[in-house]
């Protein structure tokens, strides 16, 4: 991403340069390992090149942004978004209804803001609960091996057969009422599967590496290697998937929403609103617009946010 | 070139036939267990917590116990819910489906929809596929140029952007503002009425495969075998064509095929916006009635479609990287 020279500032012995393979490091850089310097670990490493990665500051500051409306969207508006006012129905942009009202009398602006806590929460709250299950089934998974690996990959499969959308909509039909607890369970008992495949396999690349047969040879005990050597040094591509999934479960809950099936339409959530809008979009197509592109830049923040955090974990992309 | 193994010369690493028959069954036999997994829980999501289907039938009257133990008796609802799953499939084996809410068998209601439903995913595929793997060689090979930035940009945008979103836009600006697209496709659609709903379809999918693809060109392309290909004068296309595509198509293989169930998740929104008569408005009919034979028909339909497809997936990574045996 960055146009810096390749080799020009000190390595440390900690940094990846080192064990490259010969040929692609020339033998100056390897000079130029400073060898009395502390080393730093893989985080810090990535922590400075994501302060200059300009991906990473955007995404940042439009999630913090985001997160504060979610927080407190009665900062940004005085109106209240359960409040339809009939006599009110359909105005244009004005100084009390900024982006307009609804054909309830709705006040846009304060819909599109409060709806912005819905998508977040349940967003933030199923990335944790997939993230949870799939990071423990697949860690398990990699470090046991064996019959319990198959038994394991063999229920992830079953799982990953039942697209997410597919599964949420049998169960968020079947129940009686839903809510946001509700939807955060659903999209999390489908939406597992990729964390636990990545975890499994990251973790098996990890646990043949030297410095866990080292600790299991100074006699650590296996829960202990597992939790404090094997995880710590897997997680990186875990996290990455859980920053894009966070995106990808926020569209899934507008999709039910947009379908019914979703939360009720009394609800305040983007996917409800534009569905609403729908029927209108030939004389009021902004209706349609506000809360699809709330929709669209909080997807995005969370897109490129995983995006930068993968290209700064990754050395060989960090040196490009 | 021709007296040492190279890449281009994968005939002499060409799997047995006997080797793709083992793996096969294999894999055959390892779908078992994900099948039936799978069937069970979509048929415990859709029966079990469905309340007493007799005092449903009943409606207000209660009807006498001796009446409703022989409806149970006749629905097989008096034994235990894993064994009406497993007469249940039984019954899907041999093409019965059961009634619909209708009155019409289901099996005739997906036979009338399927190929609906059949024609979008080709169209979205073949979208998805072809656009997205050109987009993302372009991209790809000129990473950090402007052309690679707009496409990135352009990828993000349609990924952000909910299917819905962009079905809504289409069908306003090309059916109701420009006329050139049909806004409900409805009966017996053409090839052409499907065009428009199918790049909907296809479209986040697209993005997922451009940037898929651009990651994968972007590695192999600097790997040492296409240095060496470079150097003994290959032409660039050739080099692209044979040296840096096949290469870098695993992965993109990889998500097309496990991409299949979220198209079929995409169809249910797509057929909506678009009034197409597909498996997808079929699912959603019955979901919204409540109808539970038709979900756990048209999902266990879904599952097999999957299941099949991910083994196709399995069996062409061997076409792309002949390294790849299939072991006993």
């Amino acid at each position: 991403m960055r146009s810096e020279p390749r080799h020009s500032r000190t390595l440390r012995p900690s940094a990846e340069h080192v064990v490259a393979p010969l040929d692609e490091t020339p033998l100056g850089a390897v000079d130029a390992v400073d060898t009395t310097s502390a080393p730093r670990s893989m985080w810090a490493e990535a922590g400075r090149s994501l302060i200059r990665n300009p991906v990473f500051v955007i995404s940042a500051v439009l999630i913090l942004i985001i997160l504060v409306i979610a927080a407190f969207p009665s900062l940004f508006t005085s109106q209240d978004p359960n409040y339809g006012d009939i006599t009110a129905s359909n105005q244009p942009p004005s100084g009390e209804h900024p982006f307009g009202t609804t054909r309830q009398g709705y006040d846009v602006l304060a819909r599109v803001l409060y709806g912005t806590r819905t998508s977040v929460m349940v967003g933030f709250f199923t990335m944790i609960l997939a993230t949870l299950i799939g990071g423990i089934l697949g860690a398990l998974a990699g470090y046991v091996g064996g019959i319990f690996d198959a038994v394991l990959s063999r229920i992830t499969d079953i799982f990953f057969a039942i697209p997410l959308i597919l599964g949420a909509i049998v169960i968020a039909n079947r129940a009686d009422s839903m809510n946001v607890p509700m939807v955060i369970l659903v999209l999390g008992v489908f939406g597992w599967t990729n964390v636990a495949r990545i975890m499994r396999g990251s973790v098996i690349s990890v646990k043949n590496q030297d410095f866990v047969t080292a600790s299991t040879a100074l006699g650590a005990n296996p829960v202990i290697n597992l939790v404090k050597h094997v995880v710590p040094n897997a997680i990186a591509p875990v996290i990455v998937t859980a920053t894009v999934n966070l995106g990808v479960y926020i569209v899934a809950e507008a999709t039910l929403s947009f379908l019914g099936v979703g939360l009720p339409s009394a609800s305040v959530s983007w996917g409800g609103d534009i569905s609403d809008a729908q029927p209108a979009l030939r004389t009021q197509p902004m209706m349609l617009f506000y809360p699809s592109m709330a929709l669209a830049i909080t997807v995005l923040s969370f897109i490129m946010l995983g995006d930068a955090v993968r290209d700064a974990l990754d050395p060989k992309a960090r040196k490009r | 070139m021709d007296e040492r193994p190279s890449s281009d010369a994968p005939c002499s690493l060409k799997p047995k036939v006997t080797d793709v028959i083992w793996y096969i069954g294999r894999r055959l036999l390892q779908m078992i267990p994900v099948f039936l997994g799978a069937t069970l829980i979509v048929y415990l999501m859709a029966f079990v917590s469905s309340g007493d289907p007799i005092a449903a039938i009943a409606g207000d009257k209660p009807i006498s116990p001796a009446v409703a133990d022989k409806l149970r008796a006749q629905y097989n609802l008096d034994k235990p819910v894993v064994i009406q799953w497993l007469i249940y499939l039984g019954n899907l084996f041999q093409g019965d489906f059961g009634i619909g809410f209708n009155g019409r068998p289901i099996i005739d209601q997906i036979k009338a929809a399927f190929p609906v439903t059949f024609r979008l995913a080709i169209i979205a595929i073949v979208i998805e596929t072809v656009f997205g793997v050109v987009a993302g060689v372009i991209s790809g090979l000129r990473k950090g140029t402007l052309i690679d930035t707009t496409l990135l940009m352009v990828s993000l945008l349609v990924i952000a952007v909910p299917t819905f979103v962009i079905g809504f836009v289409a069908q306003f600006g090309l059916g109701v503002k420009l006329g050139i697209a049909p806004v409900n496709v409805g009966r017996d659609p053409s090839w052409q009425n499907l065009l428009v709903p199918g790049v909907v379809l296809g479209a986040v999918s697209f993005a997922y495969v451009l940037r898929l693809t651009r990651t994968s060109i972007a590695e192999v392309a600097t790997a040492d075998h296409v240095r060496t290909a470079t150097a003994k004068g290959l032409s660039r296309g050739g080099v692209v064509s044979k040296h840096i595509l096949r290469n870098s198509l695993i992965p993109v293989v990889t998500f097309i095929g496990a991409d299949l169930g979220a198209l079929m998740g995409g169809a249910i929104v797509t057929e909506g916006i678009f009034n197409i008569n597909g498996i997808g408005s079929l699912l959603f009919r019955a979901i919204n009635d409540g109808e539970s034979p038709m979900i756990v028909s048209v999902v266990t339909l879904l599952v097999i479609i999957f299941l099949i497809a991910n083994l196709i997936v399995d069996l062409l990574y061997a076409v792309l990287d002949p390294r790849i045996r299939y072991a006993k």
